[in-house]
């Protein structure tokens, strides 16, 4: 293991040069248009995240935190799901919600302040992206002990990082995960970072090891090799399905974006990391790969660009476009049976904001 | 032309990192715990540079884990250390209520007085940043309903530096709420005066007269006092007095309670929700204690009751100075 917690064996099918390498447990067969769409999902998110923080920038985001460098981890473990299972992302999983077809001004609405949700979390199978870090952890679980109740096929998949291993919830779901033998995966983005907390302030072992002292099995993987991210998570879910219960994938990765666009990393780290980290990206070494084999031509990535283009376009205007709630919004679902008191709040609102009309000025 | 120079201005984020500063200095166990407090100084930098300063040993980076910190502070004030943990925002505070709740607040009780609780638990709170979801709570009447905590929350600069020595001196707990919004209005700070001897500043358990006024008393505190204190400049003929509770637990009925009787009307304005909170108390002891003085009934300017809306919301959420004012006048036409 070196300093930064990475054990030799983390899980890679692919290097960072691109060649396709074989491991002993893990491999994974695809197709051309699989491998395709892989990279078109990467490579979008990654458009998509572009675009955000862009507009955060000018102002029409409040917020936005980053997946720069994240994509393989998130689209590759999202691909891993059937559509019977349920993702529980946090609030960097752009390309999780992504992968499981929430749009992409949904995605964003959350950022824009409209709304403290953004879309039907049962329609697709993605529950709404979790703030408090670890809360989420606990639900996964909940929602695979149903399934098994249920006697259904399906898992659930709990998305968190490394800073959120720290976390009581994160823990206790580890033990109520493996007490109850509940078919559910826990996917940790080791980014190395929480905030400014390296990864050493939150872990003393490697975060995969953690599961074996809870009683189930942890894996590293590369995390920036979509193909390994893949095939590991696939085998984790599978398990889950068959009745044998949680597994711990550590996806060993890196947030090269701030934490947030309030966050200013300069004052905590190094900017050479970046550039160790910059040569793993996930995106190129799958290009590089996929274009080696023959797999995708220089047309292929072009029409990604294009479709990327579109993408940032549908965006920008969708963002600028996105209706105001109106005041009396904040009244609507906070509860699902009648409430008087705040219906008569809702009135006063109303009738407040009626005073301002000037009936002079009519 | 000479002019004797005024105490320097400082916005209260930096008064509070003198404060604390000062209270590193003064106590060798006092220790702040937090995350992201040491290298990174703090989401919003209010401990910039005192790891740099005191050491890792005393500006300590805690892991993720709420319950963790106030758990393990609790462990610390029994050893006769004085812990001051940061909770990085209001909506995270709640993985730690249990250890405040259930342990923080009753074991100087349960201990029949052997134990002391010095903990000091800062929390940034409050709405008006165009924040994301649980960066925008105002939970302070939780822990103002609990007893064995003592909840304090400063509402300018000066307030904030003598405030969090003296929160931090204090034997019992304190939970102590920092207007978030706030952070970067500036204010005059007075830093040779000695914020624990009650000779030269105020006790931090009263209420403040932040303005006299004879027709209407509002009684407010953290974010929500420059709003009042603008609506009462804003008030044309109506005379309003300013109240800065500061002490939230406990309440100093006497200062409002005086001024009431003085004005005969009192709006109650906080960003919380409403029920069942701070507002609720004030008005309740004010209409038993005052209710022959009171020419209206005591009114409340407050939060809806419904979760901290998205940001696009939150003006029509938190108390303005229009709604102030529009209390003013019903008071007054009652
Ligand atoms: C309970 C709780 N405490 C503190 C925070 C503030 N916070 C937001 S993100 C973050 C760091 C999370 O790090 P990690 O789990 O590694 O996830 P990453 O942001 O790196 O994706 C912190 C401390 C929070 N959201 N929830
Ligand atoms: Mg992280």
């Amino acid at each position: 293991m070196d300093e930064s917690g990475r054990n030799g064996s983390a899980v890679q099918l692919l290097t960072p040069e691109g060649e396709r390498v074989t491991h002993p447990t893990y491999d994974i067969s695809l197709t051309d248009h699989e491998l395709r769409g892989l990279y078109r999902d990467m490579a979008l998110v990654r458009r998509l995240d572009a675009e955000a923080t862009a507009l955060q920038r000018q102002g029409e985001l409040g917020l936005w935190a980053s997946c720069l460098g994240q994509e393989a981890a998130q689209v590759g473990s999202a691909h891993a799901m059937g559509t019977s299972d349920f993702a529980f992302p946090t609030y960097r999983e752009h390309g999780v919600t992504w992968v499981r077809g929430v749009p992409a001004l949904d995605i964003l609405a959350m950022l824009r302040g409209v709304t403290n949700g953004g879309w039907d979390p049962n329609a697709h199978r993605c529950s709404l992206s979790t703030i408090v870090i670890g809360n989420q952890a606990l639900h996964a679980v909940g929602y695979a002990m149903g399934i098994t109740f249920d006697g259904a096929d399906a898992a659930a998949i709990a998305y968190f990082g490394d800073g959120a291993t720290a976390q009581g919830d994160v823990n206790e779901s580890f033990v109520l995960a493996t007490v109850f033998n509940a078919p559910v995966v826990f996917f940790c983005q080791n980014n190395q970072w929480a905030i400014s907390q390296p990864r050493e302030r939150q872990s003393r072992i490697p975060i995969f090891e953690r599961a074996a002292g809870f009683g189930f099995p942890g894996v590293q993987v590369d995390g920036n090799d979509v193909l390994a991210v893949m095939a590991v998570t696939r085998a984790a879910l599978a398990r889950a399905r068959g009745g044998e219960g949680p597994t711990l994938i550590e996806a060993y990765t890196y947030r090269m974006a701030a934490h947030t666009t309030s966050d200013d990393p300069t004052r905590y780290r190094m900017a050479s990391e970046l550039e160790v980290w910059r040569l793993r990206d996930p995106i190129e070494r799958l290009k590089v790969f996929l274009a080696r084999q023959g797999i995708a031509d220089r047309h292929f990535f072009d029409s990604i660009d294009d479709e990327g283009d579109l993408l940032a376009d549908e965006i920008r205007v969708g963002v600028r476009s996105m209706p105001e709630p109106p005041a009396e919004a904040m009244f609507d679902n906070v509860y699902c049976e009648p409430h008087p008191l705040l219906e008569g709040q809702r009135a006063s609102v109303i009738d407040y904001l009626a005073s301002f009309v000037d009936p002079v000025g009519r | 032309m000479e002019r004797t120079p005024a105490h320097p201005e400082v916005t209260m984020a930096k008064a509070l990192n003198d404060g604390l500063r000062r209270a590193l200095e003064r106590d060798a166990k006092t220790l702040l715990f937090g995350q992201d407090i040491g290298r990174l100084g703090g989401v919003f930098r209010v401990t910039d540079g005192l790891q740099k300063d005191f050491g890792e040993h005393r500006v300590i980076d805690a892991p993720l884990a709420e319950s963790g910190i106030v758990g393990t502070a609790i462990g610390l004030a029994m050893r006769g250390y004085r812990p001051v943990v940061e909770m990085q925002f209001d909506g995270f505070v709640y993985p730690a209520f249990d250890q405040i709740v259930s342990q923080v607040a009753k074991i100087h009780r349960r201990s029949e007085g052997r134990v002391i609780m010095p903990i000091t638990i800062r929390i940034p709170y409050g709405g008006g940043i165009g924040a994301v979801e649980h960066h925008s709570e105002s939970p302070e009447a939780y822990f103002a309903h609990t007893a064995g905590l003592r909840v304090l929350t400063p509402s300018d600069p000066q307030a904030a530096y003598v405030t969090i020595q003296q929160a931090i001196a204090s034997n019992d707990p304190v939970v102590y709420f920092e207007p978030k919004r706030r952070y970067w209005d500036k204010g005059s700070v007075d830093r040779t005066i000695d914020p624990l001897d009650l000779r030269e500043v105020a006790d931090p358990w009263r209420a403040r007269i932040l303005r006299t006024g004879s027709d209407v008393t509002i009684a407010c505190y953290g974010p929500m006092v420059r709003t009042c204190l603008e609506a009462a400049t804003a008030s044309g003929d109506v005379s309003i007095e300013v109240i800065d509770l500061q002490s939230l637990s406990p309440l100093d009925f006497d200062t409002i309670a005086g001024s009431v009787e003085r004005t005969g009307r009192l709006v109650v304005v906080h960003e919380a929700s409403r029920t069942a909170g701070i507002g609720a108390e004030v008005a309740a002891v004010i209409s038993e204690r005052c209710f022959l003085s009171l020419e209206a009934p005591v009114t409340r300017v407050t939060g809806y009751d419904v979760p901290y809306p998205p940001s696009r919301l939150e003006d029509h959420y938190l108390p303005d100075l229009d709604r102030v004012l529009d209390s003013v006048d019903k008071v007054m036409a009652y």
